[in-house]
């Protein structure tokens, strides 16, 4: 009896309920968007979905514009948020978690209401929605997401290689190109990877701040969902998968960048 | 297993061949020569202060061109705080460095003639072994004259070629391709020291390189030090907590504790003649014990007045003495010697025996070749050449206090119950406590103030140990029992031995002039 009893509660028991939900809610949608996208509206078999997706001129333009927003504003959210962890990482501010901690905040607050004051902001600045506004409102909210990785690497990085740095004749700008930036590239990738695939993938800040010229491929893809026409329902699957296999290929290359770069480990030799 | 491999492929390695490897630092014996002997180093008057503690307390000290100069001290000593500063990562709080008469505190480190070898290396993780080594070379300018600006660059070829000789000169010859990170320890150590000798210093600086090496890699290393030390003729500072690694290894040893030098002289006189109790403890094995200095040479101790070959102390003054284990003479039977004692315990340690003597209330140790057996009645005999007779540090403990109400002194972050008639309430006074009056509590909560304990010492008959208030003043105990370093403890003072008197601030500095000439 007591022997069945503690069976049950083996510790892998505990990973049923993430099994369970993984399968209700990423598997089968994953399947369901395969089997919409290979069936026509009768239910058959068919190439068509694709054949559509790739051969819409208005898809492809969107997709490029998609890529676009997203390259550009994490390109400008980088530009901004290494020099803000290089500080937050370096004396006398690394003493004072607080001021990270200032930068994070921002992350409590709901995603839309954000957005909303951030929008009702600009147009009170007098700036108009479009592709400026968006990209922006992009850079506003995945600030924090690409800061924090960059500044975990750079805070936990061991004081003695750019002590050696120095030593051996490299002033302060020089340390900094040869040994800082190289060894915080990890938390770089990361970063990037941790904003451009979400930003790749959801339209709600380009819907909200941006106009009809800002349209991504997400917004498509939504709109071919929540159409009346059934119909819709096939293309609209194959253009997801045919964004989820790039995202998946943009990640596999990260993933490649990040393990070569981050083969050395961060702290300093072991004995 | 493949560890093991590992290290032995390194032990098999022709390490250091026997013809000198061309040196590195090229020879200019022209320039050299006529200088060699002179202080490359001159450190005036250094002190560090770190939130409110000082870690270097006023150091001066010389290092002569071409030595092989050991900082030794126990950890938290400021040993490689001070060598922090020669090499530009500290800046000192008071004081100047001068390397070759060039004052350099105000020089950040890369534009300084030295190089360091890091306690863990340091090596670049995203570098292989040959580019670590030619990081430096990439970046120094070398004297051009056919040059726009007077400066070059090192060529390529020319970096290959000093890299490879690096490479070589720390046995690591095929090694230039590898990454760091698949390298055993002693491998890394080995590029740390080619990575900094290949920028010709003036000055190599090593901080504690061989801690991190089991040891038998660290015997191996230190001979190879010693040797790349003669081969390439440039000062070496190298710091280290292991007193016979400093003793081995160098042509100066400078002992260091509580910020302060202890002592400077070479390996020899440092264990032969050492200036205070501590370095004494602190190198080898000692015997060391109080006396007082009846006259010249006549020194009593444990009850017997002896000979000895010291003079120049105050008639009945209170002195330290040391003596070496292998400097008493111990034989069979009573009387025939200084002290008749008892053989508490004896152990073989390879090429002699070591015995616990129990002589007058002390315990001796004593090295000997022959072997007594625990129970046996012996006599210890001391020759008078081999008590070294030291000044007494401290013989009293003093701090400065002030009245806050009748009967009530403050010092040291605690309000102490001591008789004040006759003193007004905020005077200010010193207070002098004797070693026996101070009691170390186990609880912290039952003394007046917490200490850490940072120095336990055996003088015979008791432990004098001392202690650091939070407010970093430190009490001196004479005490029967041993207390462990670190520890955290409680601090009572018999307020009936305490005698307090009025500060007098120009008495008290003229009293400090005088220790300084001391």
């Amino acid at each position: 009896m007591l022997k069945h009893k503690a069976k049950v509660f083996r510790p892998t028991a505990f990973a049923f309920p993430y099994l369970a939900t993984t399968i209700v809610f990423v598997i089968v949608p994953l399947i369901l968007i395969l089997v919409y996208a290979f069936r026509d509206g009768d239910g058959n078999f068919t190439l068509q979905n694709f054949a559509q997706v790739f051969t819409n001129p208005t898809n492809l333009t969107q997709l490029l514009k998609t890529i676009g927003i997203a390259a550009v504003s994490t390109l400008i959210t980088l530009l901004i948020a290494y020099p803000t962890a290089f500080i937050l990482a370096s004396q006398p501010f690394n003493k004072m978690a607080i001021l990270a901690l200032l930068f994070i905040i921002p992350m409590w607050i709901n995603f839309m209401l954000r957005i909303f004051a951030l929008k009702s902001l600009l147009v009170t600045l007098g700036m108009k929605q479009g592709y400026v506004m968006a990209v922006i409102g992009i850079v506003y909210d995945f600030f924090p997401y690409v800061l924090l990785p960059i500044y975990t690497v750079l805070s936990n990085m061991d004081k003695s290689y750019l002590e050696a740095s120095r030593d051996l004749g490299a002033n302060n700008i020089g340390t900094f190109f040869r040994v800082t930036l190289p060894l915080s590239i990890p938390g770089v990738i990361s970063g990037v990877s941790m904003m451009f695939m979400p930003v790749f993938s959801s339209y709600a800040i380009t819907a909200m701040m941006g106009d009809a010229e800002t349209s991504v491929i997400g917004a498509k893809i939504a709109s071919m969902f929540t159409h009346q026409n059934y119909g819709d329902y096939g293309p609209g699957s194959a253009l997801s998968f045919v964004l989820l296999v790039l995202v998946l290929i943009v990640m596999v290359v990260s993933n490649v960048l990040t393990r070569k770069t981050n083969k050395a480990p961060a702290k300093g030799g072991k004995a | 297993m493949d560890l093991l491999q590992k290290i032995k492929s390194v032990f098999n390695k022709p390490v250091v061949k026997d013809e000198p490897a061309a040196p590195i630092v090229e020879d200019k014996p022209a320039q050299r020569a006529p200088k060699k002997g002179d202080n490359i180093i001159e450190i005036k008057g250094i002190t560090k202060v770190f939130d409110g503690v000082t870690v270097i307390d006023n150091i001066s000290l010389g290092i002569k061109r071409g030595q092989f100069v050991t900082l030794l001290g126990p950890s938290g000593c400021g040993k490689t705080t001070l060598l922090r500063m020669i090499a530009g990562f500290e800046t000192p709080t008071d004081g100047e460095i001068y390397i070759e008469g060039q004052p350099i505190t105000a020089v950040p480190p890369h534009k300084r003639p030295v190089n360091t070898v890091f306690q863990k290396y340091a090596l670049f993780p995203h570098l292989n072994v040959f580019k670590n080594i030619a990081y430096g070379l990439k970046l120094k300018k070398i004297p051009d004259s056919t040059a726009k600006n007077g400066y070059r660059k090192y060529t390529k070829a020319e970096i290959e070629e000093k890299v490879n000789r690096a490479l070589k000169l720390v046995g690591l010859d095929d090694y230039g391709y590898r990454d760091v990170n698949s390298l055993s320890g002693g491998q890394q150590q080995r590029v740390a020291i080619a990575r900094a000798i290949v920028c010709e210093p003036k000055v190599l600086l090593l901080d504690e390189p061989l801690g991190a090496l089991d040891l038998k890699m660290r015997k191996e290393m230190q001979i190879e030090l010693k040797k790349m030390h003669q081969n390439l003729g440039i000062t070496f500072i190298f710091v280290t907590h292991d007193q016979e690694e400093a003793l081995t290894m160098s042509d100066v040893v400078v002992v260091m504790n509580d910020g302060i030098i202890q002592q400077v002289a070479q390996p020899k006189k440092v264990y032969d003649e050492p200036q205070n109790a501590f370095v004494a403890d602190f190198i080898g094995e000692s015997n060391i014990l109080s006396g007082v200095m009846k006259k010249d040479y006549l020194i009593s101790f444990l009850g017997k007045d002896i000979k000895c070959v010291d003079k120049g102390f105050d008639k009945n003054e209170k002195v330290d003495i040391t003596i070496r284990p292998e400097d008493i003479i111990i034989v069979n039977g009573e009387d025939k010697g200084h002290f008749n004692g008892n053989v508490l315990s004896t152990v073989f340690k390879g090429t002699y025996y070591e015995m616990e003597v129990m002589a007058n209330d002390y315990e001796f140790t004593v090295q000997s070749q022959k072997e007594f057996k625990p129970g046996a009645k012996v006599s210890l005999e001391i020759d008078p050449d081999s008590i070294h007779i030291m000044k007494k540090m401290l013989t009293e403990n003093k701090h400065k206090g002030v009245v806050t109400k009748d009967g009530i002194v403050s010092f040291c972050g605690g309000d102490w119950e001591i008789p004040t008639d006759g003193f007004e309430i905020g005077d200010e006074v010193v207070i002098h406590t004797p070693f026996t009056a101070v009691e170390l509590m186990d609880d912290e909560e039952d003394g007046v103030v917490g200490a850490n304990v940072t120095q336990s010492l055996y003088k015979g008959t008791y432990y004098q140990v001392q202690v650091y208030t939070d407010t970093d003043e430190d009490f001196y105990i004479d005490t029967a029992d041993e207390w462990d370093m670190n520890d955290r403890v409680g601090v009572k003072i018999d307020t009936s031995k305490v005698t307090i008197e009025k500060y007098n601030p120009v008495l008290e500095e003229k009293e400090e002039e005088v220790n300084v000439e001391a």
